[in-house]
């Protein structure tokens, strides 16, 4: 039986020297750029003696706000990256007409557009704004972590594990040159027999184990750990929209799993789900991922809906305006997020009574969405507006999402998109409304709550410089885009014949030079702001006035975030007590019951991308082993009861008394 | 904390009330509902294989139904109404995607390929 067992085969599957892309000189430099900058880290972080202090109070750390600078910095490493294929895409249009070719082989320029989308998609926008919402929304309905520490740690670790399995793309075979959605019978095992959309599978399975778990983690956190008295309709308006968001996210993400799993076995096994031939249909794996990737959208905006509806409040030193009708309209497009798939593929055939009702339904999502463009509009009206860089942001969001949502709404009338469908309209407008919008909220996020994670306030003036720059930059960037669109030009295009339309792209270049000036001024405010740390330090914990709980705590929170859970008698909790003179109990502290930090998810994590790497390149004897060894540790973990200590009401009572002593000095 | 984790202990005494009465007649009448699909199928009961397949998956919702009463404990007021709720979200969001793929691929397959539509 074994006679012709091939023991190379069986420990490196298809792997050999080949995957290694020595041919290609930009991948090449961009490794060595990576290594010696890696290995610089590895032996600063040795030199500082900082492994201990990353692994014991980072790494295995369970504390929810650690895991949600953990996420947000994950999500800018990962915007770095997405945006290096971004600019090299633009680079690549702008030179390539006639007879020039540009510099990317459209092999190249395939994975490169794969890859910029499934980043930005699952590795930046996912773990952004899943890391705001681990943030703030133990600290917003005064709790001391989430539901299941635990979890919320190994949910992190699988999402960067995913991330690690994409980067390790680049470097070891090749990523998937299908789009980010890997539509079959492209993707299928005939088309694309390489590795890359092998990697594309097991990098967002890996990653939405991590989503789900968050997602279920964070509901009910929501649903049954809120302050006492903060019944549904006295949360604040970020947690009700991450309520709305997770309960997409445990009800869209299976959906996911589900038709990648189908697509891994067409591939690996042989069945016929989406193949050509066999019965198999490819459609409806368009139809399926699309029954995800809607829900998707909402899971990204509606948070970041939540975000702008707390600046604007605070800025505008007023009561949202209307917070009832902002959580109906929430609570309406998360129902009506699921009515509208079909809108991604009116021209695949389904005929005009098929499309009509998903056109309608497309329409009717703009309503309470547009309501809440004037739930805004009128929290600002006569509110006392102070145009610092969060408020910027939100401004910038309002006037650009608008534009977004009318080209959307356009798209979605049946006819209209027969003629636009895949153009660069479509880039236009989806760019318009996610970086218009999410990313424009998660900006404005960061800006807002960065003082009450780190103590001290971000730099305004590169922040405002930040803000301008994106702001141009998107519209140079991407108004080309909607008139190339209109000329008819299609996306994923590596090089054109038609040399009147190189003008439009090079405007789009300028735009993401633009944009490019904008993340470094970004990053050049992060370390501003921190050689500027005391002066800019924000001491009483509540420095833009505002009016929710998590601006009760000291910046940063304490370990257990609450002395004692606050109780809550308002909406706006925070600024009634405010209102009403609230002191802070000073004495009668009692000792506080906290998880402990646990190795097991960054472990868990790594064994599952070793497991991944082993089925990409069919090393079967690996993937035997790391699947047995991923079991086997869950199961050790569950032995482990050594998972929760005391805070000693002493050390309670000692920070506590500090935070006092800080307070009357302000 | 003491405070919150006495409300939590007070909550869990108040959780479902389980019994052993309920477990059985969870037990039992899943097995009854999983026997009779076997029988029907390999005693060749009925004629056609439409009827057979109808009924299993008539049997399959009692069964569902049965595990959430007998094993998951749920009813309209249990965790505060939050089951129920939930269950009749997911029942909305399984017929949305159901029905709707099968509108869509339906009418699909009647545009596309009207050959292949008996």
């Amino acid at each position: 039986m074994f006679e012709n067992l091939d023991l190379t085969k069986l420990i490196f599957g298809r792997l050999t020297w080949d995957a290694i892309p020595f041919h290609d000189p930009i991948i090449l430099a961009t490794f060595a750029v990576v290594a010696v900058g890696g290995v610089a880290m590895l032996v600063a972080l040795t030199r500082y003696k900082l492994w201990g202090y990353l692994w014991t109070e980072w790494f295995t750390s369970i504390d929810h706000k650690k895991i949600g600078i953990m996420y947000i910095i994950l999500g800018l490493v990962m915007l770095l990256r997405g945006f290096a294929d971004a600019i090299m895409m633009r680079l690549q249009q702008a030179m390539a007409f006639g007879d020039n070719m540009g510099y990317l082989p459209p092999d190249h320029y395939d994975q490169i557009f794969t890859a910029h989308g499934v980043i930005m998609i699952f590795f930046v926008a996912m773990p952004l704004v899943t890391g705001i919402m681990n943030y703030l929304i133990p600290l917003q309905i005064g709790t001391r972590d989430v539901a299941f520490p635990f979890l919320n740690n190994f949910s992190f670790w699988m999402t960067a594990g995913g991330a690690a399995l994409m980067m390790i793309s680049l470097f070891i075979g090749e990523f998937a040159k299908t789009g980010w959605l890997a539509y079959p019978p492209l993707s299928g095992i005939l088309q694309s027999p390489g590795v890359g959309v092998d990697y594309y599978i097991w990098s967002l399975q890996i990653a939405g184990v991590g989503t789900l778990l968050s997602g279920i983690n964070l509901l009910v956190t929501i649903v049954k750990m809120r302050a006492p008295g903060m019944s549904l309709m006295k949360m604040p308006v970020f947690t009700w929209t991450s309520l709305c968001t997770n309960v997409l996210i445990v009800a869209a993400f299976p959906v996911l799993t589900a038709v990648l799993g189908m697509l891994t076995l067409d591939r690996y096994l042989g069945t016929a789900f989406f193949t050509n031939d066999m019965g198999g249909n490819a459609m409806m794996y368009v139809n399926l991922i699309w029954i995800w990737g809607h829900p998707e959208v909402y899971i990204l905006i509606l948070p970041v809906f939540g975000i702008f509806s707390e600046i604007v409040a605070t800025y505008s030193r007023k009561p949202l305006f209307g917070y009832t009708s902002m959580v109906y309209a929430t609570v309406v497009i998360t129902v009506l997020s699921y009515l509208v798939w079909l809108h991604h593929f009116f021209t695949m055939g389904s005929g005009a009574s098929v499309n009509s009702f998903f056109g309608i339904t497309t329409m009717i999502i703009s309503i309470p969405t547009g309501a809440k463009i004037f739930n805004w509009l009128f929290t600002m009206f006569r509110g006392r507006i102070k145009f610092d860089v969060p408020m910027l942001w939100t401004l910038g969001f309002m006037v650009t999402f608008v534009i977004g949502g009318m080209t959307g709404v356009l798209l979605a009338v049946p006819p209209v998109d027969f003629v636009l469908h895949n153009s660069l309209f479509l880039i236009a407008h989806f760019h318009n409304v996610i970086i218009g919008g999410v990313l424009f909220g998660l900006f404005a996020g960061i800006t807002y709550w960065f003082p009450k994670a780190t103590g001290y306030k971000l730099d305004e003036f590169w922040g405002k410089l930040s803000f301008w720059f994106w702001l141009i930059g998107f519209y140079f960037a991407f108004m080309p885009l909607y008139v190339l669109g209109l000329m008819g030009v299609t996306r994923r295009v590596s090089h054109f014949e038609d040399q009147s339309l190189q003008i439009w792209f090079q405007i789009a270049a300028f735009g993401a030079v633009l944009i490019a000036v904008g993340i470094a001024a970004f990053l050049i405010q992060l370390i501003v702001s921190f050689r500027r740390r005391e002066a800019l330090a924000d001491e009483t914990g509540d420095p833009w006035d505002g009016r929710t709980l998590e601006w009760s705590t000291s910046s940063p929170p304490p370990p257990y975030n609450f002395a004692f859970t606050p109780r809550v008698h308002d909406l706006d909790a925070w600024w009634q007590m405010k209102q009403h003179g609230f002191k802070r109990p000073e004495s009668g502290f009692i000792p506080i019951h906290m998880p402990k930090g646990t190795w097991a998810g960054i472990v868990l994590s790594a064994i599952s991308v070793a497991c991944g790497f082993a089925l990409i390149w069919h090393m079967w004897l690996a993937a035997a082993v790391t699947f047995v060894a991923l079991i086997g540790t869950a199961i050790y973990h569950t032995f482990n009861y050594d998972r929760d200590y005391y805070i000693p009401a002493e050390e309670v009572e000692r920070i506590e008394a500090e935070r006092t002593k800080v307070l009357a000095n302000v | 904390m003491s405070e919150h984790t006495h409300d939590h202990d007070h909550h869990e005494a108040e959780g479902p009330h389980v019994s052993l009465k309920e477990y059985v007649i969870g037990f039992v009448l899943a097995v009854i509902l999983t026997v009779i699909p076997f029988w029907l199928v390999m005693g060749n009961v009925f004629e056609s294989s439409t009827t057979t397949a109808l009924l299993i998956l008539s049997f399959m919702v009692v069964q569902i139904v049965v595990h959430m009463v007998f094993f998951l404990h749920m009813n309209f007021h249990s965790e505060g109404g939050w089951n129920m709720l939930a269950l009749i979200f997911t029942l909305v969001l399984v017929f949305i995607t159901l029905a709707g793929s099968l509108w869509v691929m339906i009418s699909l397959n009647n545009n596309m390929m009207p050959g292949m539509m008996g």
